[in-house]
């Protein structure tokens, strides 16, 4: 037998009233890592003692222009919730956890935001 | 209900450290690691968007000894985050609840994180492949 009302049932939200959305956007974001990630490196590796011009090159280049902003924007998100988490398990001081969360939350935005830009800019004026 | 400075279960300090507990651990830790080492990835970009001087600064901190010890345990952290997060979403998936597929699939992560950095930095000091 559940205790849970029909209308608490189909909304699947739970105590928390968010449901299984910050779960399930982790998960998203994992997937999403995984090749991503190993492109990365891959990435990177390859371009081991290139020079100024050649990196931007690359780095202005279609693919690894979208590639790495989709690396950003994913890395970001994936760091804010996994970080998130951390921070509720251990901090125990209401203010200071919230505090810290937002912290977090925009650290992430701000670093986020001036990578994707700095890889714009290199696209379309390199 | 006053709890009171009442002591709470679990202990972790009575357990002693298994595979499963310090794999789990790891994970949560080399997540922090790996979201510092996003601010060298930030700079490093930045950097490059800025022009030729900052790059040069960039690779020169990247090329030191700090710079390539950071970027090593960074290495670490990245292979050890992806392997295991593979292995979150196998069980998220349903699969490898054994007690024994855990152990299994947790030394499999430890061999994987190992070969994959070794890989990684062989690569990079032109060992195998197109590195230089």
């Amino acid at each position: 037998m559940s205790l849970r009302s029909p209308l608490g049932r189909v909304r699947g939200l739970g105590s928390a009233k968010e449901g299984t959305a910050h779960w399930w956007a982790q998960r998203v974001t994992a997937i999403a890592l995984v090749p991503l990630a190993l492109w990365f490196v891959a990435s990177i590796l390859s371009l081991i003692g290139a020079d100024y011009a050649t990196t931007t090159a690359w780095i202005g280049m279609p693919v690894p222009a979208v590639l790495l902003i989709l690396l950003l924007t994913a890395t970001f998100y994936h760091a804010q919730l996994g970080l998130q988490v951390v921070l509720e398990d251990y901090v125990h001081n209401e203010g200071l956890k919230l505090a810290a969360i937002l912290l977090v939350k925009f650290a992430c935005l701000v670093l986020g935001l001036a990578a994707v830009f700095g890889v714009l800019k290199i696209a379309f004026q390199g | 209900m006053s709890t009171g400075k009442r002591p709470l279960s679990p202990h972790l300090q009575v357990y002693r450290p298994q595979i499963t507990s310090v794999l789990s651990i790891l994970h949560r830790f080399t997540g922090i690691v790996l979201a510092v080492g996003t601010l060298h990835l930030v700079y490093w970009i930045v950097a490059a968007a800025q022009g030729p001087e900052s790059f040069a600064a960039a690779q020169a901190f990247t090329a030191s000894w700090l710079g390539r010890f950071l970027l090593f345990g960074w290495t670490v952290a990245l292979f050890y985050h992806l392997a295991n997060g593979i292995r979150h979403l196998l069980w998220d998936a349903g699969l490898g609840f054994e007690l024994r597929q855990v152990t299994l699939g947790g030394i499999g992560v430890l061999v994987a994180t190992g070969v994959l950095t070794l890989l990684a930095w062989m690569a990079g000091y032109g060992f195998i492949g197109s590195g230089s």
